[in-house]
């Protein structure tokens, strides 16, 4: 059995005396788009922000073969674990190109590698270089989104951790979204993906993981799950988009 | 009122207006970074003109001692704080920092004290000695606080102001000092208006660093860091930077602003061991018109906080302070109904 990317077993999440996850197994391969879809106030959240540092939590942890409990946000980042996450925290005062620098800020020392993921980024999102000058904060609802996850790519991560990138956005542009996050796959970056809009998520992801007030309740190959009616009925609502 | 004494007042309040500058800038970024109004960066200026005084008449500045203190104290937190979270591989590094780097000028400075030695020397080891005093009292004090509520930290900083005065009256003495003038002479102006070259040094060195300001956050990945920190504190720590780390560059800059600060006005006022309180009271409300915020209102705020003051002090002495203080409730007003957007907010309680 290959070691997986990213695994997490037995993890436990708390606000207060309240679990909003209990128990949480999974694994994730290299080079895979995994998902974890759920109703709203299922733990989706909770769960990738424990996973990033965000939040404190307990059981084990492993990402590339290295525990995870006693590394810190930076930690992580530093190795090429990122978050991009549901509120996407963007440098709003700032411009686009300097969220943008920012988001390689722990490769800043080497500018060629600044300047080429940059270049990536801009023809990945022709937008974002069309918008370079303009500030975070006055960019519209996908605009956002493509910074935040352009961002989170200066860095040219490893695993890449989504928080509902199709949040807040128009049906087409959902769409858009997720072809670049399959796209991303395709180059190489392993990807969690969390949605509430589970018929688009298992549409792009390879594996995943149905979840359920804090526990997974159902995993399997996407495809498998995308053709079970059953599954989309009883825990998601029956959703068809 | 003739246009000489005019004239007198505007190039006077210039110069303050200059000093509350300088102060002003870093306590708008230590707020901005870390939540915390740094009352006691006043306390640092006072530390580096009764430092320089010290070197001057050739005594050992208690202010060495108390550095070196702090920095074996912070030292041990740091290191203590490292082996319980399982870094121990970061130690030589927490060393060094807290350390070996505050104790090179207590040694330089224990050297030099009794010496003849030019005097832009004693006034680099002043600098070199105050430098690290914020980023010491942040790592014994403030920062096992951090997560806390801003109120908390507010009272922790004024609680922090009255501990670091108490100490300057031991290490200090109660004796007020001036310094040598850094510049001597005066300067004319057209219409026979002459005015104090230290003064005009004031309003340069003033002018000098706002543009360094300006460029290093404008321009640096390190100063951008320092702004996204104060923007979005999550998001910058999911780009891998550092709130403890950001949080040490905003002190070690707020500190070298005081310590300027210090050294540029102790030889036109008298500093005692607690003179810093005021000075860094009336260069929070630059800071306050700025919205502990906005650095070029600060700077405006704080230009327009030394006019008023040198205007004031002219016509009605005994009031300056109150006239002073009294534009901090208008001004406060005013904020208040300009619309707070802060959409990040909610993310903030996650971390
Ligand atoms: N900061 C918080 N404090 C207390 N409870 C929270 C907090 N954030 C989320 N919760 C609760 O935890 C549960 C899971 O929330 P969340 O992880 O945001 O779900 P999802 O992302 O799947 O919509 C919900 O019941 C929510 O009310
Ligand atoms: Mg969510």
């Amino acid at each position: 059995m290959s070691a997986a990317l990213l695994s997490l077993e037995g993890v436990h999440v708390a606000y207060g005396k309240v679990e909003a996850v209990r128990g949480v197994t999974l694994k994730l391969d290299e080079g895979q788009i995994t998902t974890v879809i759920g109703a709203n106030g299922a733990g989706k959240t909770t769960l990738l922000s424990a996973a990033a540092g965000l939040l404190p939590w307990s059981g084990r942890a492993q990402y590339r073969g290295q525990d995870l409990s006693r590394m810190t946000v930076e930690d992580r980042v530093e190795r090429g674990f990122c978050l991009v996450p549901e509120q996407r925290a963007l440098f709003g005062d700032m411009p686009v190109l300097d969220n943008l620098l920012l988001g390689a800020f722990v490769r800043r020392h080497d500018k060629a590698f600044v300047r080429k993921s940059l270049d990536a980024v801009f023809e990945q999102f022709p937008r974002l270089a069309e918008r370079q000058t303009q500030l975070a904060q006055t960019l519209s609802g996908g605009e956002r989104q493509m910074l935040a996850i352009g961002r989170a790519l200066m860095s040219q991560p490893r695993l890449l951790l989504l928080d509902e990138p199709s949040l807040g956005l128009a049906p087409t542009i959902v769409r858009d979204v997720l072809k670049r996050v399959r796209g991303l796959r395709d180059q190489g970056v392993s990807i969690l993906l969390v949605e509430q809009n589970a018929r688009a998520a298992l549409d792009v992801a390879d594996y995943a993981y149905v979840m359920d007030t804090g526990e997974f309740v159902l995993e399997g190959a996407a495809t498998d799950m995308a053709n079970d009616e059953r599954v989309m009925a009883t825990y998601l609502g029956g959703r068809i988009e | 009122m003739s246009l000489d004494i005019v004239l007198i007042l505007l190039i006077d309040g210039l110069s303050t207006g200059a000093i509350y500058l300088l102060a002003g800038l870093g306590f708008v970024l230590v707020f901005s970074v870390t939540r915390v109004i740094f009352i006691p960066s006043g306390d640092i200026a006072a530390f580096a003109a009764l430092t320089l005084a010290a070197f001057q008449s050739r005594t050992v500045p208690g202010s060495i001692w108390l550095v070196a203190a702090m920095a074996v104290l912070a030292c041990l937190a740091e290191c203590v704080t490292l082996v319980r979270n399982g870094s121990a591989r970061r130690l030589p590094h927490a060393i060094f920092f807290y350390a070996v780097l505050p104790l090179i000028p207590c040694i330089a400075g224990l050297a030099i004290a009794k010496q003849d030695v030019p005097e832009i020397l004693r006034i680099a080891i002043t600098m070199a000695l105050i430098l690290p005093m914020g980023v010491l009292i942040d790592r014994l004090t403030l920062r096992p606080l951090a997560t806390s509520s801003t109120l908390i930290l507010f009272i922790v900083a004024i609680a922090v102001h009255f501990l670091i005065a108490g100490i300057g009256l031991i290490v200090f003495g109660p004796e007020g000092v001036r310094t040598n003038p850094i510049l001597d002479g005066v300067a004319s102006l057209p219409g026979g208006v002459v005015v104090p070259a230290q003064q005009i040094l004031m309003m340069i060195v003033a002018l000098l660093l706002s543009l360094v300001f300006y460029l290093f956050f404008g321009r640096s990945i390190t100063g951008k860091a320092l702004r996204a920190t104060a923007s979005n504190r999550v998001g910058a720590r999911l780009m891998g930077i550092r709130p403890e780390r950001a949080a040490a560059a905003a002190y070690l800059i707020a500190s070298g602003l005081a310590a300027i600060v210090g050294i540029l006005i102790a030889p036109v006022t008298t500093m005692y061991y607690d003179s810093g309180f005021m000075i860094g009271l009336k260069a929070s409300v630059g800071a306050i018109i700025g919205g502990m915020a906005s650095y070029p209102i600060t700077a405006i705020g704080s230009v327009f906080i030394g006019i008023l003051e040198s205007g004031a002090s002219f016509v009605a002495s005994d009031y300056k302070e109150i006239i002073i203080f009294s534009v901090v409730i208008p001004v406060l007003i005013w904020r208040s109904f300009a619309v707070h957007r802060d959409g990040d907010e909610e993310i903030e309680e996650l971390a």
